[in-house]
Parts: C-alpha cells; structure tokens; sequence
C-alpha cells in the first residue's frame, strides 16, 4: 500500500515536471533576437518611444509585432501615442530592420512581456509572483525596476538588482 | 589671408552652431500668439484667462486621468506618468526653459494628452487659457 502511493507520487512529479519542460513548439520558437540593440541606434526612436517609458530595444519583438505596435499608435495600451507619418515610417523601418533574427514563428505578440521568452526568463527563483505586486515594480513592463541598463537595451545578468 | 581664414572659420563655427538649435524655436509667448491667432477665427472669443486655464488642469473631464495625474498639481515640480510611473520634467516653463519652445512638439502633446483626458482634442481656446496658466506658475 504505502509504495503504491510512493509510485503515485512519483508518477505525479514526472508528470509535472514533464509539463514544465514540455513546451509548444510555437512557445520555444519565440525568442529574442541577438543582439537586442544594434550600436547604431535612431535618434528619433530614442527620442519619440522613451517618453513614457524606457524605449524598448527593437530586438525584444519580431518585425510583425513591431508593425502592429506602431499601426495603432492613436490608441496604443490604452494611451494617444500618435506621431506623423514620416516619424512613424522612420522608426518603424528602424524596428524592424532590427527586431529579433530568432522569432522563428508566426506570432507576433503586440506586448514584449506576453512572448514565451520573457515568461520563460522571468519565472525563476529570483521573479517570485509576489516580486511584480511591489510597488517599485509597479508591472512587467517595467524593465528598468530591475535591469538598471535597460534603456540601453543591455539586459545582462551582472545589471540587474531585484528591488526588496 | 590669416584673418580671412579666422573670420570664416568663426563664421561656419556661428552658422553649425545655429543649425543645432531644435528646427523652429521660439519662445512660449510667440507660441501663445499663434494659439491666439487660431482662437480669434471663433466668433465671441475674449482672450485667454490664466483662471479658467487652472481649472480645466486640474479637473477631471469624464474620463480616468486629469491633467495633474502626470504633470501633478505643482508643474514647477517634476511630475510622473500616471500608468508607467516614468519621471516627467517640469511643465511650467518658469522651471524647464525647454517646455513651449517647439511648436510641434506642443502640437504633438496637446494632441494626445487632450485626447486621453478629454476624449477629444483641445480647442484653441482651451490651449491658450492653459499656456496662459502655466505662465503664471512660479518657480
Ligand atoms: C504617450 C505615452 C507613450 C508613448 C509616446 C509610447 N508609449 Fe509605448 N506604452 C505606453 C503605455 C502606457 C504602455 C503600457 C505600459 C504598461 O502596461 O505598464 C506602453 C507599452 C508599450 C509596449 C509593451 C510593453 C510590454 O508590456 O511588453 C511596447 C512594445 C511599446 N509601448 C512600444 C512603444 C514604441 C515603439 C513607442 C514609440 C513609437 C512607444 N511605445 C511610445 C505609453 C507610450
Ligand atoms: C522584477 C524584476 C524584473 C523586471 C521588471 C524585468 N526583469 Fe528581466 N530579468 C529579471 C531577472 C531576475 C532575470 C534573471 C533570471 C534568471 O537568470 O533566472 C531577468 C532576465 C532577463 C533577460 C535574460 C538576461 C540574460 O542575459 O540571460 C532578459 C533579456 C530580460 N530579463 C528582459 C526584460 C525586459 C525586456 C523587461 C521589461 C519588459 C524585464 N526583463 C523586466 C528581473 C526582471
Ligand atoms: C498620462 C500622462 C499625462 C497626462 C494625463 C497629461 N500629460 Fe502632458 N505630457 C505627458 C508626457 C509623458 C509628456 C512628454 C514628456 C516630456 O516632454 O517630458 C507631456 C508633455 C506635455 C506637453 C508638451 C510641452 C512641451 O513643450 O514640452 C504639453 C503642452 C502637455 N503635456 C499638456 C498637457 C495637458 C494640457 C494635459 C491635460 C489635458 C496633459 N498634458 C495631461 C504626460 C501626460
């Protein structure tokens, strides 16, 4: 009786563990690009997208997240982030000359924080879901709360401080 | 020769120092003028009032966000973005010289904070009576 539960038991933390490991395809297939920031960066994307919050390096998201990002501009996450048309061409082409050279597949995510490598990155023992309720997190999106370089797209692990 | 070559060379130095200067600048008045020019095609327009203008920041107009959720109710303090909780300069120009020195960039702004806290973009009434508020504000 009693090794009859321990093979239940043992049964079940293969079958979690295999979940954990199992990913879609499509999941292991959304990865970031390398690098995220070319060395020659636009100065109207740095300008134009760093006014609300730190400009996201272009090599976070594919080119097709990177076009639907800048269509709906008028109403982007809830907020007018509208530019003219010769800005918003401008930095699209800059996006997505250089988006992520690794996203081999179709999805295309309209939130950096939504693709399976973010998740994937930010599920360990040094994220806890209690670490993005803390106010100086405030939410995901929030790069700089942790990676102190982010806004020069430099994610390392040596530059990240995790608030307490 | 030689003074030619100074006088030339602190010429190009002038004019590559010119051409660094934001396209258009001017000056928070001159953009207040050409509001006023625009206002004065209503029919019945009285001027701007520095009154009305505080009022129409710091209150609510239907939707979440004043304008005093990011520019706070001190625009000669810096202020912080209501969602993403990024630091934003000082608004009134007393405290960043910077602030209404580029028309296009007003434009730009005026154009989407109007349209999330309003629902609509500004009348030119409603832009001067606001710049003529944030004249006002002291350091
Ligand atoms: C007027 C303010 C504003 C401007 C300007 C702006 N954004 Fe945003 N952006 C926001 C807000 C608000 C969010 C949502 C943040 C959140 O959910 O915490 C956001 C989120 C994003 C996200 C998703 C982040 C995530 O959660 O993964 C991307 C990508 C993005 N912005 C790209 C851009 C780009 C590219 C530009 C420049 C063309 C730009 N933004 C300019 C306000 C702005
Ligand atoms: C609450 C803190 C926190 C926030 C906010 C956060 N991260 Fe992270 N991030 C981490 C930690 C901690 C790691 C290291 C995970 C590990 O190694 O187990 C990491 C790892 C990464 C890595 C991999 C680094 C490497 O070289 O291996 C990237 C890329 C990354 N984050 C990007 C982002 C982006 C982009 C954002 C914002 C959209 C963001 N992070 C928001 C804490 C955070
Ligand atoms: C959700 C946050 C938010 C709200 C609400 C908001 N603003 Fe802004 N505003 C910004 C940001 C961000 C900038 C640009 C950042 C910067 O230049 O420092 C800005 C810039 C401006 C500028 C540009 C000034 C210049 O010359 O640099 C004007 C004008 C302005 N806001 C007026 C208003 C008015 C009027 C309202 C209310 C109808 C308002 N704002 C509400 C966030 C906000």
């Amino acid at each position: 009786m009693l090794i009859h539960y321990q093979n239940l038991f043992h049964a079940i933390a293969v079958a979690v563990f295999a979940m954990g490991m199992a990913m879609p395809a499509a999941q292991a297939a959304e990865q970031r690009g390398k690098p995220l920031q070319p060395a020659q960066i636009n100065a109207k994307w740095k300008q134009e997208c760093s006014s609300c919050h730190i400009a996201y390096a272009p090599g976070l998201l594919p080119a097709e997240s990177w076009r639907k990002v800048m269509g709906g501009l008028d109403n982007h996450f809830g907020t007018d982030a509208s530019l003219a048309t010769e800005e918003s061409t401008e930095i699209t082409r800059f996006l997505v000359s250089n988006a992520s050279n690794r996203w081999s597949t179709s999805t295309a995510p309209l939130r950096i924080t939504e693709g399976a490598w973010f998740k994937r990155e930010h599920s360990g023992r040094e994220t806890p879901p209690a670490v993005w309720k803390n106010p100086l997190v405030k939410s995901p999106s929030n790069c700089q709360a942790c990676h102190t370089r982010a806004e020069f797209g430099d994610f390392s692990e040596s530059n990240i401080k995790v608030p307490e | 020769m030689l003074r030619i070559f100074y006088t030339s060379g602190l010429t190009l130095m002038i004019v590559a120092g010119l051409a660094a200067q934001p396209a258009f600048a001017e000056t928070p008045n001159q953009i207040l003028s050409s509001i006023q020019s625009e206002a004065k095609t209503v029919p019945g327009f009285q001027g701007f009032s520095a009154e009305r203008g505080a009022i129409f920041f710091k209150t609510q107009h239907g939707k979440e966000f004043s304008c005093t959720s990011c520019h706070t109710e001190n625009t000669a303090a810096q202020g912080k973005h209501a969602s993403t909780g990024k630091a934003i300069l000082p608004l009134a120009p007393s405290a960043n010289a910077e602030r209404f020195s580029d028309p296009a960039k007003v434009e730009k702004w005026f154009k989407r904070n109007c349209n999330d806290v309003v629902g609509r973009v500004c009348a030119a009434q409603e832009k001067g009576d606001v710049l003529t508020y944030l004249l006002t504000v002291k350091k």
